[in-house]
């Protein structure tokens, strides 16, 4: 990666029309057909991504001033920010607002943390180690739903859930009595957790290994000659050279985790203190029908989203600028 | 499936990446010098082993008891080494029950594959336009295209529910198509640019020199060329319509839910119902599980945007 100094980067932008500036006026059109024959086949992509996401977020914005129920289709009117309040000082909202952060820091921290171990465990030459990849990643590619209704039923499940069971059957080898806990309710947060960790640890580890295979290996090499600890090199090399991919991993799994619906949604049902923004977003407007605080709520989790938004593209733009070196 | 090469660096940085193999000789001499190295080498690829196994056993499990009849998947302690059936999957596909799950999983493969064409239409062009023969302001095109994916999907929920119910168009996989091409739509672009920096711009300009024109450049040079890049792009922007769950669900009801959606309502309260659930897992996961490993080489690339390579 960081090693892509691309030959001589050939899609710098070339000097545009304005530096070029001649009296006779066909030049001038000529060159500002140029630009939008440039520019013509950038614009079917662009419209249509400006009509179907930002559009919609303008009426989000709008709604979120007006006092709307559709319960009450009467009753439409301007509110101010009385949504905004409302979604500050309903104690639910308050709690699904924690339970996001808590949601996110969680499983992007401890999945970062178990995809930085796994990916330098497969950065080392050994037996099998194409195989060990290649199941890693199985994880990620099962269906978000589908997985969270394994986790939920053939997992988590206190009477017949595998964790039960090999409980069960582990201490059936010392003739014991297996403790039979309820994980989802016992500690339902942690349970969603478990299951995300589960699924975004290998997308940690394939950023990750990525940035381990792009080390400057020769530098690595002459300092362990020059007789650098194995601690020593990761400490001073490696995790130095690791920090973008850290940042990147953390923030895209950031944006993701930020927006997770469906493991939420299966595995408690927004219940047991569960419910995050997108889950208590969906529940304002289906059940509750209340548009107004729905589309206030969705505001807010923008603006949450913007923040950490903010500073992923900054890291992404240094990439990019590296790659256009 | 595939051999996964772990150290096959993309076209363009083949020339400028460090090589991977003379390290892994040197590792293996330098490892290899001592006894205690050796051992000490032996047990971390151990770990990894066990590391890889621990997270796969929920698939494997996921799997084995799709195979296995409702009574043998709901015991404690698990039987392991029950008989294997496909009951699993006749319940599934709509033997004892009147709901078939073919009309959902077509919804979701029409869905998916339209907006991915519908992508891959869009997101080459303008590919083209912010790598090969860039407009002026492209970095500010290109973090656009990357800041509305990071707004998030659900707090455009609500005025795409009441637009569509306006113009009718509650209830049809034309409006999930339109959706998923949105939210793939930035993904692409930036996967197609990252895939289309690589041509050397010498092949290009070979081509326009013998009077090539843009379509045939296209279809003679860029596509050909990128075209594993472009194969991936697609792969990825499948997978994430096939596996979105919160429009579909909001958006449609009888008619165009798809294969997620209809997951989420067959589980039952009354009778035994694991061994069903598994194999509907497993159902639905599998195109994305073949689609995913067919791409696996790729599959840093599409996730972290083109960014890593």
């Amino acid at each position: 990666m960081s090693a892509t100094v691309e030959a001589p980067a050939p899609h710098e932008p070339r000097p545009e029309a304005p530096g070029f500036r001649t009296p006779r006026r066909d030049a001038e059109a000529l060159a500002r057909a140029g630009a939008w024959a440039r520019r013509a086949p950038l614009l079917p992509a662009l419209i249509f991504v400006i009509a179907v996401t930002q559009v919609p977020f303008v009426i989000t914005i709008v709604v979120s001033f007006v006092n709307w129920n559709s319960l009450y289709p009467n009753d439409i009117a301007f509110g101010g920010f009385d949504n905004y309040v409302a979604v500050f000082t309903d104690p639910a909202m308050r709690a699904s607002v924690v339970t996001t952060v808590l949601l996110t820091v969680t499983v992007v921290l401890v999945s970062l943390v178990l995809g930085l171990v796994v990916a330098l465990l497969l950065d080392r030459q050994f037996l099998g180690r194409g195989v060990v990849r290649t199941i890693m990643i199985a994880p990620f590619l099962v269906v978000p739903v589908a997985a969270a209704l394994v986790w939920k039923h053939a997992l988590y499940n206190p009477e017949y859930g595998l964790f039960n069971g090999a409980l069960n059957w582990l201490f059936g080898l010392f003739g014991a009595t297996a403790p039979q806990p309820d994980w989802i309710t016992n500690n339902p947060l942690i349970a969603v957790e478990a299951a995300l960790i589960w699924q975004w640890t290998p997308f940690m580890m394939l950023i990750l290994l990525a940035g381990l295979q792009s080390r400057p290996l020769d530098v690595i090499e002459a300092a362990r000659v020059d007789g650098a600890s194995a601690w020593q090199l990761f400490r001073y090399m490696t995790l130095p050279h690791m920090r973008r991919y850290l940042e990147l991993a953390a923030l895209l799994g950031s944006i993701y985790i930020v927006q997770n619906f469906d493991a939420v949604f299966t595995i408690t049902s927004g219940g047991l203190g569960t419910a995050n923004l997108p889950y208590t977003i969906y529940q304002q407007f289906f059940q509750a029908h209340d548009y107004g605080a729905a589309s206030a709520a969705g505001v807010v989790v923008v603006i949450g989203t913007i923040a950490i938004a903010t500073f992923a593209l900054r890291s992404v733009s240094t990439l990019l600028k590296e790659e256009n070196r | 499936m595939t051999a996964p090469t772990l150290d096959r660096p993309t076209t363009a940085a083949v020339a400028t990446r460090p090589r991977r193999a003379p390290r892994a000789s040197s590792a293996r001499t330098s490892a290899g010098r001592t006894l205690g190295g050796r051992v000490r080498g032996g047990l971390l690829g151990l770990v990894a082993w066990i590391v890889g196994l621990a997270f796969f056993a929920p698939v494997a499990w996921m799997v084995l008891t799709s195979f296995h009849s409702e009574t043998d998947a709901a015991t404690n302690p698990p039987s392991i080494f029950a008989p294997l059936t496909l009951d699993g999957y006749a319940n599934f596909f709509g033997a004892n029950s009147g709901a078939s799950p073919w009309p959902p999983l077509i919804n979701s493969a029409t869905a998916s594959v339209v907006s991915t064409l519908l992508v891959l239409a869009l997101a080459l062009p303008a590919a083209y336009a912010l790598s090969i023969r860039p407009v002026t302001k492209w970095s500010d095109v290109m973090f656009f295209f990357l800041s509305t994916k990071m707004l998030p999907m659900v707090a455009g929920l609500l005025p795409i529910y009441l637009i569509a119910s306006r113009i009718g168009a509650l209830d049809s996989v034309g409006l999930l198509i339109v959706l998923y091409t949105s939210m793939n739509l930035p993904i692409a672009v930036w996967m197609m640019r990252s895939f289309l920096s690589e041509i050397p711009v010498e092949i290009l300009e070979a081509a326009a020199l013998d009077g090539a024109s843009l379509p045939s450049i296209f279809r003679r040079v860029i596509i050909p060329i990128s075209g594993p890049g472009l194969a991936a792009t697609a792969l990825i922007c499948f997978i994430f319509s096939w596996n979105e769950l919160l429009f579909a669900s909001v958006l449609t009801s009888t008619q165009a839910f798809t294969a997620p959606v209809f997951l989420t309502s067959f589980v039952t309260s009354q009778g035994l119902f694991l061994a069903k659930v598994c194999a509907a897992a497993v159902a639905v996961s599998f195109p994305v599980l073949v689609a995913g490993f067919a791409a696996q080489d790729k599959l840093v690339q599409g996730l972290s945007l083109g960014a890593v390579k």
